[in-house]
């Protein structure tokens, strides 16, 4: 039935149906009121910029006081994506997704199972668990610079005194071991809020699904994977989509422990972004850059929900 | 479609749109939003001034808030607000800060006039500058101030990198400070050190993948007789002096005399390799000095010495150009009261009392001997490396061409391509940019 039949064929209200209808117009006019700040808020920080970011991409901006700003269509777009250093940076990206992405799920599933355990301190535990997740990326990314450092480094002097390298390394001197440092100093800031995201979800798995496997002596390997696992997806469902987002645009803590180097080895999509529209002053290329890590985030996140819809405990 | 879906179909185009429409608006009608200057941005020589600084080598924030006390007393009705950054993000802060006006004054680098003056984001102030400045300045820092024979600033202070070294080590095995007067002679000197055991790598460099990295590579370039450009402004470091001077320091690694942790260094950490002892030798700009001398950061207090940077295989020793300038932020709408503030701390009278930290641009100052004995060492090491500065391509896409050469430089120093092959790709790559 149409909205327009509904209508028509409906009888005229009846007086006593004014009442609740003044009411949900109460109710709406309310909630509407109480969106205005959240709304206000939204626009200025995340709609603006993002719409004005998108008109720029159309445009030769290459001053940020620029007044005479040729519109170029798509142009912008075509020169970042026929640039060979538009792709060494989108892989780097990747990798740096993929791979903290997956530590930071391994690490925090044991932490998680570590927090969950009926353990006397567990308050403590749980305390300290969330310590480096309370660091703000900037001090994480300086603390880590300390520990890399190839002339007082805590790391060089650990390993010196174990035993297991002779002299002091360069960690962030090479670009493919820079690029692994930055990324373990990002899962050790990180892995705790997916360790607290997946105790959410193994607290939520009842406590007669452990005690029938018992019945049936199944194998702590068994259980795991037959009950810890798929009563997981959900949690692991939001964390995967979560962090993959966050990891892809990572910026600050590239910025404060490489700025990019050695020879680009650890500059990101976001990073080269951020040179190409502030450093170089190319203000049409970065807005283009930034829409594409948006819309390339969008797609991410898309197949990701299609995927994990198709999964029966997904809760997405 | 039904009602519902319909409006929030039309809901969602007249949200779009007047997205669209209040972002142009907001941005008056402007791409970037810059309108073109119509009012009066003179002001009447009063009010507050923000003042954007760089927080690392020259000046310390001490010195800059003793200046401010001073100034506001001989002004009253100006109060100056400074704001500090490190060197690595003071361009990126003077641009992104271009449009609200934020920073009346801003730091410029000597690299920095030919792009800021051609994308309109400082004042050319040539009709306030004196023109016996001219004269009177070193042309060194005149530079960091000049694009196309107008001046957009006033030089604060002549900077280039000199020579430091343990003077210590260097006579525990035998040396004297004249061997350390070629860069052949530093080599040897380095050698006895680090077979004498007393420090792993003698020599410790900035070659982190920043600006740093091609200021020392100028000075290196400069000591085999090299420019960066040719006349018509094309990059010619492909060959000759350029692709040797780049041997020369990847040779340096390969020899174990230089640190190859150098490649992650800034020079505040040369600075403080030295410091704590563990390097004998760097490069590094004149208030290394002061840093090196000062007890509660410096393990060295009093084994320090300093000397004009070495000479290479041609004679010549000219040190990187790396003055400084203050200049008035296109969008200030007190530029009367900038002009005031930039005029006091760029005097003689103020760069001649904060001399130990940063050089000062009068001539005169140089033979006044008051001036002179307050930095004895500095001065004498600096007085010749003025005499010849090499200047880093003064083009208005700077950044873009510096970015290129740190790579490519990098590559050499990595082993990862020959330094022929690496001076060749920075030269195609940055020739080759619009």
């Amino acid at each position: 039935m149409t909205v327009a039949s509904a209508k028509s064929s409906s009888p005229a209200p009846a007086a006593g149906a004014r009442a609740p209808r003044r009411r949900k117009e109460n109710q709406e006019r309310l909630a509407f009121w109480l969106l205005v700040p959240a709304s206000v808020a939204v626009f200025g920080v995340i709609v603006y910029p993002v719409v004005r970011t998108l008109i720029i991409s159309f445009f030769d901006v290459s001053s940020a006081l620029a007044t005479d700003t040729p519109f170029v269509g798509l142009r912008n777009y075509a020169h970042v994506l026929t640039n060979p250093s538009f792709w060494s940076p989108m892989g780097r990206t990747l990798y740096f997704t993929i791979v903290s992405t997956a530590l930071e799920l391994v690490f925090g599933l044991v932490v998680a199972g570590l927090l969950n355990a009926r353990l006397k301190v567990r308050w403590l535990f749980r305390a300290i668990v969330v310590i480096p997740w309370a660091v703000p990326t900037i001090v994480n990314a300086a603390m880590w610079k300390g520990i890399l450092s190839a002339q007082y480094g805590a790391l060089n002097a650990f390993l010196t005194q174990i035993g297991v390298i002779h002299e002091y390394q360069a960690w962030l001197g090479d670009p493919m071991t820079a690029l692994n440092m930055v990324i373990l100093a990002d899962v050790w800031k990180t892995t705790p809020l997916v360790a607290f995201f997946l105790l959410a979800g193994l607290n939520s798995i009842p406590s007669e699904l452990y005690e029938a496997a018992k019945i049936d002596r199944a194998s702590w390997p068994r259980i795991f994977r037959s009950i810890v696992l798929p009563m997981l997806v959900p949690s692991i469902s939001i964390v995967l989509v979560l962090r993959t987002i966050e990891a892809f645009k990572v910026f600050d803590i590239i910025y404060a422990m490489t700025r990019g180097g050695p020879v680009n080895g650890t500059q990101t999509i976001a990073y080269y972004a951020y040179v190409t529209a502030f450093s170089d002053q190319s203000f049409g290329l970065g807005s283009a850059l930034s829409i594409i890590i948006v819309l390339v985030i969008l797609m991410l996140t898309t197949i990701y929900l299609r995927l994990l819809r198709r999964s029966e405990m997904s809760l997405l | 479609m039904n009602r519902t879906s319909s409006r929030w179909v039309s809901s969602g185009r007249a949200a779009l749109g007047l997205v669209a429409g209040a972002a142009l608006a907001l941005s008056g009608c402007s791409v970037t939003g810059a309108t073109t200057s119509s009012g009066d941005n003179e002001g009447d020589g009063t009010g507050t001034i923000n003042v954007l600084l760089m927080k690392q080598a020259g000046y310390s924030e001490t010195d800059v808030a003793d200046m401010i006390t001073q100034f506001e007393k001989a002004n009253p009705d100006i109060t100056v607000e400074p704001t500090f950054v490190s060197y690595e993000a003071l361009h990126d802060k003077i641009v992104t800060s271009a449009p609200a006006g934020t920073y009346d004054v801003v730091h410029l680098d000597v690299i920095w006039p030919a792009e800021f003056a051609s994308k309109g984001l400082i004042t050319d102030v040539t009709d306030r500058f004196p023109d016996e400045w001219t004269t009177d300045m070193l042309g060194g820092a005149l530079s960091s101030a000049e694009y196309q024979d107008k001046y957009y600033g006033v030089p604060w202070g002549p900077s280039t990198k000199l020579f430091f070294y343990n003077a210590d080590m260097v006579a525990e095995v035998g040396a004297t400070p004249d061997e350390l007067k070629t860069w052949d002679g530093v080599l040897a000197v380095a050698k006895k050190i680090k077979d004498a055991g007393l420090v792993k790598y003698p020599l410790a460099w900035s070659w982190s993948q920043a600006e740093a990295l091609i200021c020392d590579y100028a000075q290196m370039l400069g000591a085999f007789g090299g420019s960066f450009t040719d006349a018509d402004g094309k990059l010619t470091v492909d060959n000759g002096p350029g692709v040797e001077a780049l041997t020369w320091m990847k040779k340096t690694i390969d020899d174990g005399l230089s640190d190859p942790a150098s490649l992650t260094f800034l020079e505040d950490d040369t600075d403080k390799s030295m410091a704590a002892g563990n390097t004998a030798m760097e490069i590094n700009w004149e208030s290394t000095f002061r840093d090196l001398s000062d007890p509660s950061i410096s393990t060295i207090v009093g084994k320090a010495a300093v000397a004009a940077t070495p000479a290479g295989p041609t004679g010549d020793h000219p040190g990187v150009n790396g003055s400084m300038a203050l200049a008035i932020g296109a969008k200030s709408t007190h530029q009367a009261a900038a002009w005031k503030f930039i005029e006091y701390v760029t005097g003689e009278a103020v760069q001649e009392q904060f001399v130990t930290s940063s050089m000062t641009n009068w001539k005169a100052s140089y033979t006044k001997p008051e001036i002179t004995k307050s930095n004895p060492d500095v001065f004498a090491a600096a007085g010749p490396a003025y005499d010849s500065m090499i200047l880093r391509p003064p083009v208005a896409n700077y950044n873009a061409v510096s970015q290129i050469l740190q790579v490519e430089i990098q590559n050499a120093l990595l082993g990862k391509k020959t330094p022929q092959q690496a001076m060749d790709d920075a030269v195609a790559a940055a020739n080759g940019l619009g």
